[in-house]
């Protein structure tokens, strides 16, 4: 293990984000407490209890959920793209490591970014709303894996984009709506029988799920269900990231 | 086909020769890109430890293609290539660990300051962090100055500097320039052949890729070139300087001759041109040329000329000729 090239992966990933720290951090912590305001204060003001936690109570792990889904895309693509885009991932491929290495400096590094943002914003969260979370164990778990999950996906969609335009439409596109549709804001439960069901099939859903399940111990779907599918998405990404790197697939001709 | 004087084609690959003495050896290396396009044909190629080669080409020859493969940056098609000993693709880590590439174009994280990225290359080569020996290095390229600046706010000079130094960061015995002097000023060009002479002292072996005959001259041990993917030539540097040594006097008869005479079967002469120029290969170093002999000897045979040249062949002009017509 070239230890000394995941550590400078992993150093020089966070030193970007630390340079960029307006729009690394603070952008989405900013935008994330304009959603408590508006949804938690505001809205939420006048909304009855949701299974039964306060409203704007029931969407902080929504929110934190969505932000994270988000971050961990664009983080992650950006980070291998960027460099795809600049040239210079002729000294990585030239580089001693094994393809292992260059995942885990990429997406560990896009990953802890995302935590870092998720905890930030539970904190942020604070000064809007009082929440309890009853399994902090399993917050983290469920924290770190979709963190790790979606910083996969994102590394995934930076290899296949071959231009700025296919960088941003994943994420704009797929992501946003699958986690606005996800519950970030409602409990399935709230929706006509037809829509729930149609709503299984999005997989932020199981996220959103257990996540809230870790902080108020109510679901939408069984907390198990929500960590076996979790787990499922990120087998399906390694899987991917793995063709990638055995084919080459736009790093080597 | 015909093969200049004095010079040696590239042999296959010859089995007697030990493949550990070469820090590099590649042996029926080819590469076809999935677009058909067929960028190297069984190349044979020894690189010696300690040298400087020089592989000339044209563009599109296939150069970039080669060094790519060795790096591990494009993927070898059949054939082999072996770094220090080290199988590129079994054992990539051994072998890349040896290398140091400085591309040909100026690649770099234009937010990163100089230190960090210099930093990050040696760390990424697996080298512990060495602070001393970095700033050694930047200091040997000038850059000690700009270390903390952005590189984004180099000029293109500085931007390959840093590059240089990104290369050297992991201390590799093979150092790659891919044309390490395009576009770049006089005095960066003075340097840099300063510097590869430094590294070769050190024992460092050097690969530059170029198409200035005249940077192939003033630095490598040997040259190869290489055209269509083929390499068609190895050869020390002295060996060609020494044709470079040979001039031409070219005499224009006013009467063509139908052979030369046999008086004159000792010198090296030779009839073109239907008998009407007569070619006197000689030797500008030495002292002697034997051209005011020859002169006297002509007008003993009554061999009457109207005018008369001396032409001198440079490597431009081997090289062309070789890139042109060998097919």
């Amino acid at each position: 293990m070239n230890l000394y090239a995941v550590r400078a992966i992993y150093l020089f990933e966070l030193a970007r984000a630390w340079r960029t720290l307006m729009q690394s951090i603070a952008t989405p912590v900013i935008s994330t407490s304009l959603y408590f305001v508006v949804f938690g204060s505001a809205i939420g003001a006048s909304m009855s209890q949701v299974q039964g936690v306060s409203y704007a109570a029931f969407i902080v792990p929504g929110l934190i959920m969505m932000m994270l889904l988000t971050e961990s895309v664009s983080n992650a693509s950006f980070g291998i793209y960027m460099p795809r885009y600049a040239g210079t991932i002729y000294e990585v491929l030239s580089a001693p490591v094994s393809y292992l290495e260059i995942l885990i400096g990429y997406v560990g590094a896009a990953a802890t970014k995302s935590v870092v943002l998720g905890l930030l914003i539970l904190v942020t969260a604070r000064l809007f709303v009082s929440y309890e979370i009853q399994h902090p164990a399993m917050m983290a778990l469920f924290l770190v894996l979709t963190a790790v999950t979606f910083s996969l996906f994102g590394f995934i969609i930076g290899i296949w984009a071959d231009g700025w335009e296919k960088l941003q439409v994943v994420p704009a596109l797929i992501v946003t709506p699958l986690a606005f549709l996800g519950g970030s804001f409602y409990s399935i439960g709230m929706l006509p029988e037809v829509w729930q069901k149609i709503a299984l099939v999005n997989p932020v859903v199981y996220l959103i799920s257990g996540f809230r399940w870790s902080f108020y111990g109510v679901s939408d779907v069984n907390p198990l269900i929500s960590l076996g599918m979790t787990l499922g998405f990120l087998v399906l990404c390694l899987a991917i990231v793995a063709w990638m790197f055995r084919t080459g697939y736009r790093l080597k001709s | 086909m015909t093969h200049a004087p004095g010079i040696h084609y590239n042999r296959p690959f010859c089995r007697s020769h030990p493949i550990v003495q070469s820090v590099i050896a590649i042996e029926q290396l080819t590469k076809t890109y999935a677009s058909g396009h067929q960028a190297l044909r069984n190349i044979d190629l020894h690189i010696r430890k300690g040298e400087i080669f020089a592989l000339l080409g044209p563009n599109g020859a296939g150069k970039t293609t080669l060094i790519s493969i060795i790096c591990g940056i494009v993927n070898p098609g059949s054939g082999r290539v072996l770094v220090g000993g080290h199988d590129i693709v079994r054992d990539y880590r051994a072998a890349r660990s040896k290398i140091g590439l400085v591309p040909q174009e100026l690649f770099n994280e234009g937010f990163e300051s100089v230190w960090a990225t210099v930093r990050f290359s040696r760390g990424l080569f697996g080298k512990a962090p060495d602070d001393a020996l970095l700033e050694r290095l930047l200091r040997d390229l000038s850059l000690w100055d700009k270390r903390d600046a952005r590189i984004n706010e180099l000029s293109g000079g500085m931007k390959r500097r840093v590059m240089i130094a990104k290369a050297l960061s992991h201390e590799p015995e093979v150092l790659f320039l891919d044309e390490p002097t395009a576009g770049v000023d006089v005095e960066l060009r003075r340097d840099m052949w300063e510097m590869v002479r430094g590294l070769r002292e050190r024992g460092v072996t050097i690969i530059l890729t170029t198409h200035y005959i005249e940077e192939a001259e003033e630095m490598a041990d040997r040259i190869g070139v290489i055209r269509r993917g083929e390499i068609i030539l190895v050869e020390d540097k002295a060996t060609l300087m020494k044709q470079l040594g040979k001039k031409q006097l070219t005499l224009h008869l006013r009467r063509p001759l139908a052979r030369i005479p046999a008086e004159l079967a000792d010198e090296p002469l030779q009839l073109v041109d239907d008998g009407h120029q007569l070619v006197f290969t000689f030797d500008a170093q030495r002292e002697h040329t034997g051209i005011a002999e020859l002169l006297k000897r002509l007008a003993a045979h009554d061999i009457d000329y109207k005018d008369l040249q001396t032409s001198q062949s440079s490597l431009e002009e081997i090289f062309v000729n070789l890139v042109r017509t060998r097919a």
